[in-house]
């Protein structure tokens, strides 16, 4: 499904990805951990482009998207991306932020779009806030929120970028139950996280970034017990 | 006793027939009135959008590091308006490169537009800026592109807080097109000073048209309120 390609991204002499080469499958749960400033969030921002890389090549469904000719836009749409900072349109009630894209790109009528989004509002308890702007809701409710916003555009991916390190530890659990509930649905994810209990639950494989590579990778049973690299046992004697 | 004698109610009175009354001169200042509002409103329609043009088409180049010509140009255009008095603008357009033109209040229109757009085009610039990027990657992560992005999610939020700048142009704006008498245009000053030419009474006529500028910027004001109060609706918890 994702195919990189010896993958390599530089600021200026500042070298933050070295040739990457990786396969994300269809279904597949791949969780990044790694210790901050080891590319991970780069990584996953160059899959859909929002960072564009200076070597390499990423294929997405048959697509090479870091190509001139290729349409980001069209690809961005089975992408769906969630950021640490929920960046939910302020501007416009949750019903507007969900139903924006769909309704602007004719994926879906307006009725039909507000339909699915009440759907799906229902889905993770929060009907009520339909109409409520996103100053009113809570660290919690704005991230599942946008979540749905993503999923209203029925995307074959999804790239978490950090979802839970802006919250309040008490609104981390309403989170990970609804990425949770995703996963078990089929859907295929991409998750930077330092969530080390998400990562041996959902993940089928635990990627371990540090100094711009994928230092190690293994499906989280091993990942966790059994870790190789020097630098991956130094991580995990830390974190867990 | 002569001091006195100006704040009388008769005195008041008669100054009043003969500024507005005698030989129907309310018509002058009606009229002077009619054309300083019909500046200043199609003027800040130009301004309005050469601003967003300029200020989309910069933040455009600078994000994407493409067309740096374009954004000399647009850099070019900001230094020599904002760098030069509206006044001189308005006498170039006048005298030189609209000289064919004989249409006093269209050549002010462009003046004053193409002036205050310079102003609008560093407010919303700044506004634009103002906006968390995070705004732009969420529009661009669902596949808007980066035009659409800017139309329904940037400008709307980047519009609401520089709300009270761009009032504050527009406030400007009316009150710099009172130079237009200097190209024989009677706006609503030019009124008073023609009138004030007839009664030889320089006191009542400035005086009155200073009382109705004052009341223009009051309902400006009042209606920019209004439309802060109306964008500012989403801001309630």
């Amino acid at each position: 499904m994702i195919d990189v390609k010896n993958l390599e991204k530089k600021y200026g002499e500042n070298i933050v990805l070295k040739n990457i080469s990786e396969t994300i499958c269809k279904g597949e749960k791949v969780v990044i951990v790694g210790p901050s400033g080891s590319g991970k969030s780069t990584f996953l921002r160059c899959l859909n482009l929002l960072e564009v890389p200076t070597g390499g090549e990423i294929w997405f469904e048959g697509n090479l998207i870091n190509s001139r000719g290729c349409n980001i836009d069209a690809i961005r749409m089975k992408m769906g991306m969630v950021f640490q900072h929920f960046n939910l349109f302020p501007h416009l009630t949750v019903m507007e932020n969900i139903t924006l894209a769909p309704v602007h790109l004719k994926l879906q009528t307006k009725a039909e779009a507000e339909e699915n989004a009440r759907r799906l509002l229902s889905l993770i308890g929060l009907s009520d806030k339909a109409e409520a702007y996103p100053q009113m809701l809570s660290g919690g409710q704005k991230q599942r929120i946008a979540i749905v916003r993503a999923l209203a555009m029925n995307p074959d991916v999804m790239l978490f970028d950090e979802p839970t390190s802006a919250l309040d530890p008490e609104m981390v659990g309403e989170v990970l139950e609804l990425m949770k509930s995703l996963a078990e649905q089929g859907m295929t994810m991409v998750v930077v996280t330092h969530e080390m209990g998400f990562a041996r639950e959902v993940a089928t494989r635990v990627l371990f970034m540090d100094e711009g590579e994928i230092k190690e990778q293994a499906p989280p049973s091993e990942f966790f017990t059994n870790p190789k690299h020097p630098r991956l046992k130094d991580f995990l004697s830390k974190v867990l | 006793m002569f001091e006195l004698k100006i704040f009388t109610a008769s005195f008041i009175a008669d100054k009043f027939v003969q500024t507005f009354i005698e030989e129907d001169r309310w018509k002058t200042f009606a009229s002077g009135l009619g054309v300083t509002l019909f500046i200043t409103f199609f003027a800040a329609i130009l301004g309005i959008i050469i601003g967003m043009t300029v200020a989309v088409g910069k933040v455009w180049c600078y994000q994407s590091g493409r067309l740096k010509i374009l954004d000399r140009i647009f850099d070019v255009y900001l230094t020599v308006i904002r760098g030069t008095p509206t006044l001189v603008q308005l006498l170039i357009m006048y005298f030189i490169i609209l000289k064919s033109v004989d249409n006093g209040i269209i050549i002010a229109i462009l003046a004053f537009g193409i002036n205050s757009g310079a102003y609008v085009a560093e407010i919303v610039r700044g506004g634009i800026l103002g906006i968390d990027k995070g705004q732009m990657e969420a529009g661009r992560s669902l596949g808007l592109s980066a035009w659409t992005t800017m139309r329904k999610i940037i400008l709307p939020q980047a519009i609401k807080n520089i709300l009270p700048a761009l009032g504050n142009e527009f406030i400007t704006l009316l009150k710099e097109t009172s130079v237009v008498g200097y190209i024989a245009i009677t706006d609503l000053t030019k009124a008073a000073v023609a009138v004030q030419a007839r009664t030889y009474d320089a006191m009542f006529p400035l005086v009155s048209i200073a009382l109705i500028y004052l009341l223009l910027v009051t309902v400006m004001t009042w209606l920019q309120r209004k439309v802060e109060r109306r964008l500012a609706k989403s801001d309630r918890r």
